[in-house]
């Protein structure tokens, strides 16, 4: 170390092994940065909101709040949306999946409006619950084509809110006394067997007897159901409740009356188009 | 620790030293001025040579593609999920930094970082316009601003800022289609966040080399503060043969000149240091090892008949050694010991380990993430079905044709939503997400098992390139 340097500088006065460390002053420049930044602080909190007061803080003169940036960037959003929304609520429904652009934007759309919307009942990967349809398979209760879904996302099941509502009511056959008992137990057993499983073959064929007077109305002759009345397809291998015979048999007793809201209160007629393009393409679209 | 009292300084504060370095010529300044033309051609030029990769691909040889998430580098172009290759680089470049200051000390300071070499550029165009040294030093002491004085600092300004502007110019070519940007940026069509780095950078610039030079690495950068603890005593450094040449002395005909060592105390070393500094103190944190301190040095020892090599590069072992009146170790035996040999195998190894995986790597590929949200779905019939989402790469020019397949158990088949046989095609130098469904019939053993081993294939079917991923596939387990 220079010694001309110790004597113009002096040292910390700290001294390891014998190594010292100058006290070499600060550049300059240095100390007019440090004020250049206190004075560039005052000044940042006088044009952002900064000081905290009892209900809030300073709005700062530049009026900016990240709040109202947010709005900005959704409303620019919404904005850039605009045209492919119009356009995904004016063209044929069916004409959809052939855009590919347009269908790509709808299914991306529709996905977030499912989760918003649809997850609570049907579940964020729309694989439903008992008493809420599966929207992943190939089971439709009320038709599995775009149009039908659509239709059914705009009215809603069998709600008070929406006179054009796809409606239908089973009875409770055995809160209403409409069957015995007996006739319960054997028209379940053959239910059980239109799909396959283990049943109780003697009362199979009363239970058909039973079956061909009061259900084959709705559900067909065969067990296969009508979807104009939503009734189910009794011969696949999907239950909305259950399949078992404790199940079975406490539907035939009490009836289902499952319900789903109107839609068409509430989102856009291209939100509707989008989430039904959406469940389409899940994986058991007609 | 033993402490004593502080000496207070007289200020707390002091403006800086301006520092003029003389005019030097001489081996190490020969080879500065090389490794400035090498190192500023290639940051100039490297944005407008051409390579072409077909027609939906940019031809720019090296593009760093933000805003499409591509680096191209002449015949390497690696997408996000090969960031290996950067981490493998930039892993490269530490061992590399670790390598060159353990055996060669401050040499990357010295002759080729950016702040040395734009310094180095700044103060030849101050010299060209107001004069070596002593005229600058002059200049600089006239403080009456006359028209000469008002003229060459205008001129030295406008210079400093054209070079600063080329420089901030040329970083955002990097970044885009160099000759359609130039088109832009002179029309006014191009993206504000061009204009604004070449702007930061042009200001950057034009600071840091003009004024704050030494400043920079004295007190802003961090480098020479990690570097002294990398070098050892056998790191070639700068250094001062003080045992030659003191006692130092400038009157060689008075009385007593005999006594003197080899320095006549011309202070051309000082005078030539960019970083001013006085390397006759000995190794310390200002200096970058640039070593034109040698040039000027020697220079002088010629004139005067004394030997070269007064200032030198030589190691610390060395210097005990020629204390001793031993002979120095040639630099070779300094450089080649276990531990510069260790960070070279270990560069290397990286090195080709990163050209075989470049090598290796396939145009085509694939990820397979299978859906969990639900595990597994019946279909009316009994069939199990799980759904994966398959992220198919084609790393082509041109649009390609995928076949994707199935090895699985038996009673398994694949079907992909939305197509109507197992061929999609995947678009130039992009992914495609594809939803894949793999069946189990109702009475298969997969259809019943909780796991089972499936392995997705793809093939390109217009070049037999193929890929493939092993994935599980979920049965009904209740």
């Amino acid at each position: 170390m220079s010694k001309d340097l110790k004597e113009k500088y002096g040292t910390t006065g700290h001294s390891w092994d014998g190594i010292e460390e100058l006290n070499t002053p600060m550049p300059r420049w240095w100390l007019w940065t440090f004020y250049a930044c206190i004075f560039w602080a005052v000044l940042y909190t006088i044009a952002f909101p900064a000081w905290p007061l009892i209900t809030g803080a300073t709005p700062g003169v530049l009026g900016f709040s990240t709040r109202g940036e947010v709005a900005e960037e959704i409303a620019a959003v919404e904005q850039a949306n605009m045209q492919i929304n119009q356009q995904l609520a004016s063209v044929e429904l069916t004409s959809i999946a052939g855009d590919p652009e347009l269908n790509q934007y709808a299914v991306s759309a529709g996905a977030a409006v499912f989760k918003t919307w649809c997850a609570q009942c049907h579940g964020s990967g729309a694989a439903g619950a008992v008493g809420y349809p599966n929207l992943l398979d190939d089971d439709w209760l009320w038709g599995g084509d775009i149009e039908a879904i659509h239709t059914t996302v705009t009215h809603g099941i069998r709600n008070d809110t929406d006179p054009d509502a796809r409606y239908s009511q089973m009875p409770a056959f055995g809160t209403d006394d409409l069957l015995e008992d007996a006739q319960i137990d054997a028209v379940v057993n053959y239910v059980m067997s239109l799909s396959g499983e283990p049943q109780d073959a003697g009362l199979v064929s009363e239970g058909a007897e039973v079956f061909a007077e009061n259900c084959a109305s709705c559900h067909m002759e065969d067990g296969t159901g009508d979807r104009e009345q939503g009734a189910p397809n009794l011969t696949d291998a999907i239950w909305l409740y259950g399949g078992d015979y404790a199940t079975l048999k406490e539907t035939v007793e009490k009836a289902r009356f499952g319900v789903m809201p109107n839609w068409n209160s509430r989102l856009t007629e291209a939100q509707i188009r989008a989430v039904a393009t959406y469940v389409h393409q899940l994986g058991g679209g007609e | 620790m033993s402490s004593t009292e502080p000496q207070a300084p007289e200020s707390l504060y002091t403006a800086r030293e301006p520092i003029f370095p003389r005019r030097v010529k001489g081996t190490f300044r020969n080879l500065k001025w090389v490794i400035m033309a090498i190192t500023l051609g290639i940051y100039y030029l490297t944005p407008w040579i051409r390579w072409d990769r077909g027609p939906q691909l940019p031809d720019q040889a090296v593009l760093v593609d933000l805003a499409n998430r591509r680096f191209f580098f002449f015949f390497i172009e690696i997408w996000p999920h090969e960031f290996y290759f950067i981490a493998g680089l930039l892993v490269m470049a530490g061992l590399g930094l670790f390598l060159f200051t353990s055996a060669l000390g401050r040499v990357w300071c010295g002759y080729t970082c950016p702040q040395t070499v734009w310094t180095d550029l700044f103060i030849l165009v101050e010299r060209w316009i107001e004069g070596d040294r002593n005229a600058r030093l002059r200049l600089h002491r006239q403080k009456k601003w006359d028209a000469r004085k008002l003229r060459l600092r205008v001129t030295k300004w406008v210079t400093w800022f054209l070079i600063a502007m080329a420089t901030g110019g040329a970083w955002v070519f990097y970044f885009t289609d160099a000759p359609t940007l130039l088109v832009d940026l002179v029309t006014f069509n191009a993206h504000p966040v061009a204009y604004t780095t070449i702007l930061v950078l042009t200001a950057t610039t034009f600071i840091f080399g003009g004024f704050m030079r030494e400043q920079i690495c004295i007190y802003a950068c961090p480098w020479p503060r990690i570097q002294a603890a990398m070098m050892d005593e056998d790191t070639i450094t700068v250094a001062y043969r003080e045992w030659r040449g003191e006692p130092r002395g400038k009157h060689r005909k008075a009385e007593g000149a005999e006594l003197l060592g080899d320095c006549i105390d011309c202070n051309a070393c000082v005078n030539v240091c960019p970083m001013g500094i006085d390397i006759r103190d000995g190794q310390q944190l200002a200096c970058i090892t640039c070593a034109l301190c040698i040039d000027a040095c020697d220079d002088v020892m010629e004139k005067v008949g004394k030997p070269r090599g007064l200032i030198d590069y030589m190691a610390l072992t060395d210097e005990q050694a020629e204390r001793q009146g031993a002979e120095p170790r040639p630099i070779i035996k300094h450089i080649l010991r276990p531990r510069t040999i260790l960070y070279t195998v270990l560069w290397a190894a990286i090195g080709v380990a990163l050209v075989v995986a470049l090598f290796l790597r396939s145009d085509i590929d694939m990820t397979v993430a299978p859906i969990r949200n639900p595990t597994f779905v019946t279909l009316s019939d009994g069939t199990i079905r799980n759904t994966y989402d398959v992220r198919l790469r084609n790393k082509h020019g041109e649009d390609r044709p995928f076949l994707v397949s199935l090895e699985g158990a038996p009673g398994m088949t694949l079907t992909l939503e939305g197509a109507e046989d197992a061929v999609v095609t995947v678009p130039a130098d992009s992914i495609r997400l594809q939803r894949v469904y793999i069946m189990a019939a109702p009475d298969s053993a997969a259809a019943g098992a909780e796991r089972t081993d499936v392995t997705i294939l793809v093939e390109d079917v217009s070049s037999g390139e193929h890929a493939e991923k092993d994935t599980v596939f979920n049965g009904r387990t209740n």
